[in-house]
């Protein structure tokens, strides 16, 4: 057992929460950036004590930061990412939010990568200093169809920036709204990969393209596993398939497969939790009932399991966004949501019970490991 | 020199000053002179189009500033202003 650190963004800034290492007893520290919107903080695996953090700076715009001391100390990037200028006659596109970050390869130790509103996919190969437009994506052909003008309320997001551990090059995205694509030659072509995935909203059910993704994950022990907390469902993908088979079919009826985030299990490929919110209706995005849950997998979906305890029995109406819930690296894996309500829970037995360490927070957008 | 009035959300680039003498002609001059100085600056109020951010706004003297080609003469005083709102 060791001490955790959990990053913890917020509409009106950024926190950190350590525990000791029974991971039962919290401190809060924070906050910093005191009224910028934090979207991502992201420690950097490979070396530890680098983080960085994409926000947007009040009305100023967006913007990275970058620590190399764990969090102590902080500089803006020289260049954040931005769009290119547009040619006469081109939509003019400039990043209204940096929204999602993703460290490279374990290869590249300087490389990262960012995604934005509206989508746009960009690198950095200092570590975060310096931002350069990935062409490949953001001046694709296609990019225009595939973005369309959809999106979330917050604007259309390019998100869940996955990187294969095995072969640099092999890259996945997932867009609000476009769905999921996929690169196998570094970000310089892209191609949809959404075979399967249902789109209730649109017209036609069965387009290449125009899905929601809220959030895709890939588990680095067994790469070619995907799972993804979709709009409509919850989906796994083995590839080299390219059809999503929605393993949340098998969540209670009463419950539904809707929701943001999905987190996965470090060591077992076959482990997955979701934190189901209401989307019947008018689409309230809170807990089921007002009683929030999170659902286990222990066998790749096929199989659905109810993990409350702890958690408020009644009239609890959490919302959590895709950022908002991951799993620590411990033997015993830990788990942590929070909520748009400003409350921090967690989990210190891989969901069977759960306590809040953090109440009175602003509203929670990410919560990271 | 004009002068230019930093707002306090901007102070972080600027090491605390609220007013900084700064050359140009042009908005756009004074713009890059900030920039040269205080990097990082100028991405604050204008996005990578060369677009006044939404919720900020410039004047010269009192009147407002829609292009950054607007002349600025040696007395007159640059306005940066964040229009902050909502909850």
């Amino acid at each position: 057992m060791a001490s955790q650190t959990i990053w913890i963004g917020t509409r009106k800034g950024a926190f950190v929460l350590r525990s000791d290492e029974l991971r039962k007893q919290w401190k809060l520290t924070g906050p910093q950036f005191l009224g910028h919107v934090i979207h991502h903080i992201v420690q950097d695996p490979r070396s530890p004590k680098s983080v960085l953090i994409a926000a947007k700076t009040g009305h100023l715009g967006p913007t990275v930061f970058r620590s190399n001391d764990r969090g102590k100390t902080w500089k803006e990037a020289a260049q954040p990412p931005a769009f290119r200028k547009a040619a006469d006659g081109e939509s003019a596109r400039a990043v209204e939010r940096v929204f999602w970050l993703t460290p490279g390869h374990a290869s590249q130790p300087n490389v990262w990568y960012a995604g934005t509103s509206p989508c746009g996919l960009f690198r950095s190969e200092d570590a975060g200093e310096n931002w350069q437009a990935v062409a490949g994506f953001n001046d694709h052909p296609m990019h225009g169809q595939w973005t369309g003008d959809g999106g979330t309320p917050d604007g259309p997001l390019l998100h869940s920036i996955l990187v294969d551990p095995r072969d640099p090059a092999h890259l996945y995205i997932g867009l609000s709204g476009g769905g999921v694509f996929e690169s196998t030659d570094a970000g310089r072509d892209w191609s949809p990969l959404n075979e399967g995935c249902a789109a209730d909203f649109l017209p036609d059910p069965n387009v290449p393209y125009g899905h929601d993704p809220h959030c895709v994950v890939l588990h680095p022990l067994q790469p070619d596993r995907l799972y993804q907390q979709n709009h409509c469902g919850i989906y796994r993908l083995d590839r080299p398939e390219r059809r999503w088979t929605r393993i949340g079919n098998a969540m209670p009826k009463k419950v539904g497969d809707i929701g943001f985030p999905i987190v996965l299990h470090h060591a077992n490929p076959d482990i997955a939790w979701v934190h189901p919110m209401d989307g019947q209706t008018v689409w309230p995005r809170t807990s089921v009932d007002g009683r929030p849950a999170v659902y286990r997998t222990s066998d790749a979906g096929r199989t659905w399991q109810r993990q409350d305890k702890g958690l408020p029995p009644s009239q609890a109406w959490m919302t959590v966004l895709r950022q908002a819930m991951c799993a620590d690296r411990q033997a015993r894996v830990g788990l942590y949501f929070g909520t748009t309500g400003g409350e921090v829970w967690a989990s210190a037995n891989e969901g069977d019970s759960w306590h809040c360490i953090a109440r009175n927070l602003p509203e929670i957008y990410s919560v990271t490991c | 020199m004009p002068t230019v009035n930093i707002p306090s959300p901007l102070r972080s680039y600027t090491q605390g000053a609220s007013s900084v003498a700064a050359q140009g002609a042009t908005v756009a001059d004074i713009l890059g002179d900030l920039e040269r100085r205080f990097p990082g600056i100028r991405f604050r109020m204008i996005d990578e189009q060369d677009r006044i951010r939404q919720h900020i706004r410039i004047f010269v003297n009192t009147e407002a500033v829609n292009d950054l080609s607007t002349a600025v003469a040696q007395r007159d005083i640059v306005q940066l202003i964040c229009a902050l709102s909502g909850g």
